[in-house]
């Protein structure tokens, strides 16, 4: 080994022991068979997997697919607007960037937090309502999926701010300019020039916001209750209640494929490349 | 699009993340149990710091980080190094998927890890689980803060002290270390908190002895309504707000 691998040594190491072979536990795990006290037996199969096209899991997937994808369109029709606009202010550029940051970098419990105690049925909005005798009884916000759509866009919509910031940071404005002396209006503009110049942009955030919302689990565990599950609720309760190791790494190795897929299509594009 | 409707638009976008925290911040203030103003008070934070459960948590809580981000800062940093020096392209793409490991699957897998080894080492899950976990995903985050800093460092400056007799590992220690010092710290205060926030791996590692704040927090939550959880809220997003500001002063050195 040469001097200068010893530096990677301690990282390969710890990261071999502690995400490697965990994943290939996990892996090996996924084809073997549910003991009689929850741990994993003999003989090999495979039929972990052909479980998860059990109409009953293809539902839970299919849900966390929507809820994502949602999460994302809605992470773009805000973040887009956001990063454009500071992109666009000059000197308060990086204080802008700063505000989009910093509730990213409070505590993520607690962010999720925020929004059970505004929406609960003692929570902000029932009680204003109430107060005003606009209802005679709590609404209920929480416990579904319009709920975890919310926590999801909330808590990851910096993610498709920043690097769509990095890509219409570098802008032309004369491109603008020229589209604007050559007739075009503000909205055609928008649509036929610094979308498409952009796209790299959009791209990048939008798989940065749904990698992370596919395999959510504290915000559809927190804000969506019992009603809503995503694939990260379905893993967590094999794992722990209902005690089926080999079912839960399967539906492990699906969401880390995933994610794994996307993030590999990521690195190739370019806006990675220069942001990485 | 019209330039004002952008500015009303970004603004509102900028209330959407702002506005919860803030509110949840001003009712750790209420004098009343409920969810309407009744007075400025601070009892809400006198009963956080009387609370057992909480002040137990957040002793392991700070045990954890002030372990684990120290140790993954050293791991990271010298893979960082490394790293820039040659390339290694199994260990970044290994460091870049586990930052997109949902958390979920690497707290069953390491949950996996240490039931199976438990059959050899007898070893119960503790805090030393959770620290070795920790350390785990928070080697990326420092990589990346470190290989950031070193992409605008000038090779040449190593290469003058190997030029004037200094081995290796003296160049390294003596050149790059302290140009790397801000960024390291800025490292390590990241780690820090990536550590103390963590809920969902640390669940599923942690011991029955060993529950964190997080896990204290996520428990009062799931009880229901008190205004105790908005004040160590509070307090949470304050310390992460000024642990995160001198991070990135760091980083822009």
């Amino acid at each position: 080994m040469s001097a200068r691998s010893w530096y990677l040594l301690p990282a390969r190491v710890w990261m071999a022991i502690f995400f490697a072979a965990p994943l290939g536990i996990v892996c090996a795990y996924s084809f073997l068979t549910r003991g009689d006290y929850g741990g994993v037996e003999q003989p090999w199969t495979i039929e972990n997997y052909t479980r998860l096209a059990d109409p009953l899991y293809l539902t839970i997937l299919w849900r966390s697919l929507w809820i994502a994808g949602l999460a994302t369109a809605l992470c773009a029709l805000l973040g887009f607007p956001l990063a454009l606009f500071i992109a666009r202010s000059g000197r308060y550029r990086n204080l802008l960037l700063q505000l989009v940051l910093l509730p990213f970098w409070t505590s993520f419990l607690v962010r999720t937090y925020a929004w059970l105690f505004i929406l609960r049925d003692t929570g902000l909005i029932n009680t204003i309502l109430l107060r005003l005798h606009l209802i005679a009884a709590p609404l209920q916000f929480l416990y579904n999926d319009g709920a975890v759509l919310l926590g999801l866009v909330y808590n990851f919509l910096p993610f498709f701010v920043l690097p769509m910031y990095a890509t219409l940071e570098r802008l032309d404005v004369a491109l603008l300019e020229a589209a604007a002396d050559l007739g075009a209006r503000p909205f055609a503009t928008l649509r036929r020039v610094v979308i498409p110049i952009s796209a790299p942009g959009i791209a990048a955030g939008s798989v940065l916001v749904f990698i992370p919302c596919l395999g959510a689990y504290l915000t559809p565990d927190l804000l969506g209750g019992g009603k809503s599950v995503m694939l990260g609720n379905l893993v967590q309760n094999q794992f722990t209640n209902a005690r089926d190791w080999p079912f839960g790494s399967a539906a492990s190795l699906l969401l880390m494929l995933a994610s794994a897929l996307l993030l590999a299509a990521l690195m190739r594009s370019r806006v990675a490349q220069e942001l990485m | 699009m019209n330039r004002r409707a952008l500015a009303v638009y970004s603004a509102a976008a900028l209330a959407f993340l702002h506005l919860p925290l803030l509110v949840l911040i001003a009712f750790s203030f209420n004098s009343g149990r409920f969810t309407v103003w009744e007075g400025f008070s601070l009892h809400w934070y006198r009963e956080a710091f009387a609370d057992r459960q909480l002040s137990e948590g957040l002793a392991n809580s700070l045990i954890i980080a002030l372990v684990a981000a120290p140790l993954s800062t050293v791991i990271g940093t010298l893979a960082a190094y490394g790293m820039w020096k040659r390339q290694a392209r199994v260990l970044s793409g290994t460091l870049y998927l586990s930052l997109v490991t949902p958390e979920i699957v690497t707290g069953v897998s390491l949950l996996a890890l240490f039931q199976w080894t438990f059959r050899f080492l007898r070893l119960p899950l503790g805090l030393h689980t959770v620290i070795v976990a920790h350390v785990a995903f928070s080697i990326a985050y420092v990589a990346i803060v470190i290989s950031a800093r070193l992409r605008n460092y000038d090779r040449s400056l190593e290469e003058a002290a190997l030029d004037l007799g200094a081995s290796e590992w003296g160049a390294f220690l003596r050149v790059t270390l302290p140009i790397l010092a801000p960024a390291i710290a800025a490292a390590g205060l990241l780690a820090l908190v990536v550590s103390f926030d963590d809920y969902v791996i640390t669940s599923l590692v942690a011991g029955v002895d060993s529950e964190t704040l997080p896990m204290a927090i996520y428990a009062m939550a799931r009880r229901g309504v008190s205004p105790v959880v908005n004040a160590v809220s509070a307090l949470i997003v304050v310390a992460f707000g000024l642990l995160i500001l001198v991070s990135q002063r760091l980083q822009d050195k």
